[in-house]
């Protein structure tokens, strides 16, 4: 049984939905990301897991008890903000120490657990500093270990990373990763930056519109996006849309315009019928060699712009069924102009709703 | 370019003359030997400022004035800091037109202010004079209390309150124990603010002044009709001084961003 669940919850500001019918299962110990552009609702439900919005409608259970209307400072969950939100007139030790305080726990023991938690959090000896002292690398830190020395039964990040430099995001999230495993603690995580999600997560939910369109492992999503919208959204920016399709011995054929195309099954898609191919500029071909001998999954077109990537170059190629970015490396780029063939593997046409 | 500094600098130097000169002025008279003031003064003499602590009626309105200013005070913090907290922390329908209510007595001549309230408060509902006093000044204070403390509360990241509330604290603990000590500042130049303007006041205070209750300000109004002597200067310095002092607090503070900002 799910630990977290979410039961057709709607969130409404001056009746405009943000979320409508919404539903979440957690399990425990996971990390699961929330990932989608900006508006897609994905802070909205963080927001409501942490108790600091309420639901219009719907359920909250959480270990199998109704959390719908408890307030968030019932609830138990260590939440780690954007903006680190550590308290400006504490040192670094009251900060963590804060939330113990609360539970009225001794001041040895509050001192041995402070201590405790700022070493997993590699922050040894900054007690007596003040947030204004530190850096945001640090400060973030202080952040997660005031939300877990708690002992939440969730904890919860909000873009917890994206006011860091690039370096530091890296470090910091892999860190995150080690900590959440360390402990077992389940998590939620929101972010736009796919990198980001899909390198620590257990799961990702990619929301739209306040819909999660797809629920899976990093690397399920990776390879195939359920619709179109996630395909874009991980970088497949080449869309092929087919007139008909026939399936022989589970073989699928494509046709459009008199070209024909062998696809692969999508095991996500929710039409079985889907005609609709994504493609990723790394895994088409440019060629100016004929191919005769391949009758399918081959289009004729000509250089439309050509830009150097530093590793690869880049093209854009103009064919009857519309324009097809390509990322290719070589020793000799193509010209613009250049007539060319481009060849889709077949293993790399993803269908998609 | 050089040209054009030199006029500006002595420009600017006219305008400090202009504003400082007459402040100079009091300030020497004050020092005045004789019973008649005088510019420049003919000596050098304490005698006025002793003066003024012989005048009962300065003491007594001192007191009063004191009284209204530091009451007043508390009940326009009372009302004005959750004012102020809700009108920078919540988004709610006629926020605008409840800011602009809130201000409104700054924005309302003294006198027509003045007059409303003797009108109200003591010809309608026939309050205590004390009463209307009190009533008035706390008026006159409530918005600058709300003003220097919603400032201070929009540099305040409101995430932090909901970080203490997602580690266990309730909603008063949370103002408690969080959102004052990072105000605090805020809230101090808010007090000593609004007291200058209650303790400096005359336009209202003289609506709501009668038999026996007066202030500082009023009494210093009626000495000036009867007398020309020299410990009006006097007094003036020592406000003047109180004032220069309450500022330098101020401006340690919170700096004076707050004149100029909205």
């Amino acid at each position: 049984m799910a630990l977290l669940t979410l039961e057709n919850v709607s969130v409404a500001y001056d009746n405009q939905y943000i979320l409508k019918d919404f539903n979440l299962n957690i399990e425990k110990g996971q990390l699961i990301s929330l990932l989608g552009p900006s508006g897609c609702g994905k802070t909205t439900t963080l927001r409501l897991i942490a108790g600091f919005l309420e639901a219009k409608d719907g359920r909250f259970l959480f270990d199998g008890k109704d959390y719908t209307r408890v307030p968030v400072n019932k609830r138990n969950f260590g939440f780690v903000f954007q903006s680190y939100a550590l308290f400006p007139h504490m040192s670094v030790f009251d900060n963590v120490a804060f939330g113990l305080r609360l539970r009225k726990v001794s001041e040895t023991e509050v001192k041995q657990r402070v201590e405790q938690i700022l070493d997993v959090v590699s922050l040894g000896g900054f007690e007596k500093r003040f947030p204004k002292e530190l850096s945001g690398g640090q400060r973030q830190r202080v952040a997660i270990a005031r939300a877990l020395v708690i002992q939440p039964d969730l904890l919860l990040f909000d873009e917890p990373l994206s006011n860091l430099d690039a370096n530091l995001r890296v470090n910091m999230r892999v860190e995150i990763r080690r900590i959440q495993q360390e402990l077992g603690i389940t998590t939620v995580y929101v972010s736009h930056d796919q990198e980001e999600c899909f390198s620590i997560s257990d799961r990702v939910a990619i929301m739209n519109k306040g819909v999660i369109e797809q629920l899976d492992d990093p690397a399920t999503i990776f390879k195939y996006p359920k619709t179109e919208f996630i395909a874009r959204f991980i970088g497949f920016n080449n869309f092929i849309t087919f007139g008909e399709r026939t399936e022989q011995d589970g073989e699928i054929e494509l046709r459009v315009g008199g070209h024909r195309f062998a696809a692969t099954h999508n095991p996500g898609t929710a039409n079985a019928q889907a005609k609709k191919c994504a493609m990723r500029p790394d895994d088409l071909i440019v060629t100016t060699e004929a191919q005769a001998d391949l009758e399918t999954n081959r289009l004729p077109g000509t250089v439309k712009i050509s830009t150097f990537l530093g590793r690869s170059y880049q093209y854009v190629v103009e064919t009857d069924l519309g324009d097809f970015t390509v990322n290719q490396e070589m020793e000799t780029p193509y010209k613009s102009g250049q007539t060319v063939h481009l060849l889709f593997p077949k293993d790399k046409m993803v269908l998609v709703d | 370019m050089q040209e054009k500094n030199r006029g500006l600098a002595l420009f600017t130097l006219l305008v400090f003359v202009f504003l400082l000169g007459p402040l100079v002025i009091i300030s020497f008279t004050s020092f005045e030997p004789g019973t008649v003031l005088k510019f420049p003064p003919e000596g050098f003499s304490w005698r006025w400022y002793e003066n003024i602590f012989e005048v009962k009626m300065f003491m007594t309105t001192f007191g009063t004035s004191m009284f209204v200013s530091l009451v007043g005070n508390l009940l326009a913090l009372l009302l004005g800091v959750p004012a102020a907290y809700a009108l920078s922390r919540f988004q709610f329908k006629g926020k605008g037109l409840l800011n602009a209510v809130f201000i409104s007595p700054v924005l309302i001549p003294g006198i027509v202010m003045g007059f409303a309230m003797l009108k109200y408060v003591i010809i309608t509902y026939n309050l205590p004079i004390y009463a209307g006093l009190l009533i008035g000044h706390t008026v006159i204070m409530l918005p600058f209390i709300i003003r220097v403390v919603a400032s201070s509360l929009s540099n305040f990241d409101f995430a932090i309150e909901e970080a203490a509330l997602s580690l266990g604290a309730g909603k008063v603990e949370t103002f408690f124990k969080v959102v004052l000590p990072n105000i605090r500042s805020g809230i101090i130049a808010a007090i000593l603010i609004a007291f200058l303007e209650s303790f400096n006041n005359v336009d209202i205070s003289v609506f709501m002044t009668g038999p026996g209750v007066s202030t500082l300000p009023i009494q210093m109004l009626t000495y000036v009709e009867n007398n020309f002597d020299p410990t009006i200067a006097a007094l003036s310095v020592l406000l003047m001084i109180i004032t220069a002092i309450l500022m330098f607090i101020i401006e340690r503070m919170m700096g004076l961003s707050y004149f100029t900002k909205r």
